[in-house]
């Protein structure tokens, strides 16, 4: 039977892990070939790298941390940050990335969901959607398109690590970002994340209910039923977890053991 | 041969690094090509997996490797083919409109609609028939899976595995010294590398 993944999720800035609340407030974590070798050492499923302050200059950083980290993981790796274009996603995977993360470039171009996906196969390309709450609904006049907020839309899209706001509908760009062929999509609520007082149930249950690829749900987790709730509840396929894991809070094999348990498909060492 | 020289092919849409460091680490000598000619040199092929049918397909006839694979094949030679490289031994897929390489008969199929494509994640692989590939690791263990489409073999003889995800399907084929599987063993722990362990002791046995 399929299993439920647990993944840790190592931001990374300037070559060192990370962690902040609300997108905010950045602390230091650690280093992360060290922190990826414990992890996959623990019986994680797999682990993504976020860039989350990507730019030109320093794309040879996370280029270096993929190769000295890959040279050592036989789990699957996926790097998301700054990626624009398809080379871009040659060099990721070059460098040893199984997957690709694209979060504001496939908003700005979703041309490259679907380039990317033909070229590389949608296995490849995960689409990060980072989404917030929508609390006072003005519906400006920004260009009308498909996907923009209504009157119905409980939650929007923001991009440029969480800086921006985007008028998008993210139930309708989950489906759109499907459509055009991403292979999975990786939920943060803005609203939850670091705040460990549990995942966005109802957020992550709307998108796995309408769309038919994995879902990975992120942002929020603090206790072991904040992880069964998500993949029980909401239906998620995967967890992401960072501050949990990277506190030692709970190891890998806990949170499993706690997981299986419950009866939930979970793959132990 | 204390060491096999492994070609990895190179048609531009493949996790090599991933594959040739897990060949590496069970002590093999590996080299990623797109020459024909170093093809047919090598002790064994790798065939690697990730991308599309149609760029695949294209790349390998703009090389000129299709030809050179399937005479290494026919000359009997160990050859692993990993996920979309199980994929093209066979005639053609829903995939794309491409024919693949044709050397097993049957095709590949897209999952049906009531499960999620493509299926990602740690799914369990229930031994069938004897494979050096398996030896040493038990039945329904857990390997990772990243694919929408999978191989329908014509000949269920030649099925060594199958996994179940909607549909059982074949995760892996033995057919003599032509292997194959759906999963990727350089992406799945200590039970992926001994996988490749067992490629490369059963070069060294064949080639003896």
């Amino acid at each position: 039977m399929l299993t439920k993944r647990i993944i840790p999720c190592l931001d990374i800035n300037a070559g060192r892990v990370v962690k902040g609340v609300n997108f905010l407030n950045l602390q230091d974590a650690g280093n992360p070939t060290e922190l990826a070798e414990y992890y996959d050492n623990e019986g994680a499923d797999e682990l993504v790298f976020l860039d989350i302050t990507a730019s030109t200059e320093k794309r040879s950083i996370i280029i270096d941390v993929v190769k000295s980290v890959s040279e050592k993981l036989f789990i699957p790796l996926t790097v998301g940050g700054g990626i624009n274009k398809l080379s871009d996603i040659r060099l990721m995977l070059q460098a040893g990335a199984d997957k690709v993360s694209i979060n504001t470039s496939a908003v700005i171009n979703p041309r490259l969901i679907s380039d990317a996906s033909e070229f590389f196969g949608s296995q490849c390309i995960v689409v990060a959607i980072d989404v917030k709450t929508i609390k006072d609904q003005i519906l400006t006049n920004q260009v009308t398109t498909d996907i923009n907020i209504d009157i119905n839309s409980n939650w929007e899209v923001y991009t440029h690590g969480g800086r921006n706001k985007t008028g998008i509908d993210a139930i309708k760009w989950a489906k759109e970002a499907a459509s055009l062929g991403a292979g999975e999509l990786l939920v943060t609520s803005m609203d939850t994340d670091g705040k460990k007082e549990g995942y966005d149930l109802d957020l992550i249950k709307t998108i796995t209910d309408n769309v038919n690829i994995p879902v990975i749900a992120s942002g929020g987790a603090g206790q072991l039923n904040h992880l069964s709730d998500v993949l029980q509840y909401a239906n998620a396929d995967a967890v992401l977890a960072a501050s949990i894991f990277h506190y030692k809070q709970f190891t890998i094999n806990e949170v499993k053991n706690y997981l299986s348990k419950l009866k939930i498909p979970i793959r132990l060492n | 041969m204390n060491k096999p020289k492994i070609t990895i092919i190179d048609y531009q849409a493949s996790n090599l690094r991933s594959v040739q460091k897990a060949l590496e680490a069970n002590g093999a000598t590996t080299q990623i090509s797109d020459n024909p000619k170093t093809i047919s040199q090598s002790d064994a092929i790798v065939f690697p997996g990730q991308g599309a049918i149609d760029p695949s397909m294209k790349k390998l006839n703009e090389k000129n490797l299709i030809e050179s694979i399937k005479l290494y094949i026919s000359n009997d030679k160990p050859f692993l083919g990993i996920c979309l490289g199980l994929q093209l031994l066979f005639e053609f897929s829903d995939e794309g409109k491409e024919n693949c390489l044709g050397i097993l008969k049957g095709n590949s199929k897209l999952f049906p609609p009531d499960v999620k494509t493509p299926h990602i994640g740690w799914n369990q692989v229930e031994i069938h028939i004897s494979n050096p590939l398996f030896n040493g690791i038990k039945s329904n263990s857990y390997f990772y899976f990243v694919h929408s489409y999978y191989a329908l073999p014509k000949d269920n003889k030649i099925i060594s595995s199958k996994t179940d995800y909607g549909v059982e399907f074949c995760s892996s084929i033995i057919n003599k010294n032509l292997m194959g599987v759906q999963f990727h063993p350089e992406k799945s722990g200590p039970n992926g590398l001994k996988v490749y362990n067992n490629f490369i002791k059963f070069i060294k046995d064949g080639r003896m």
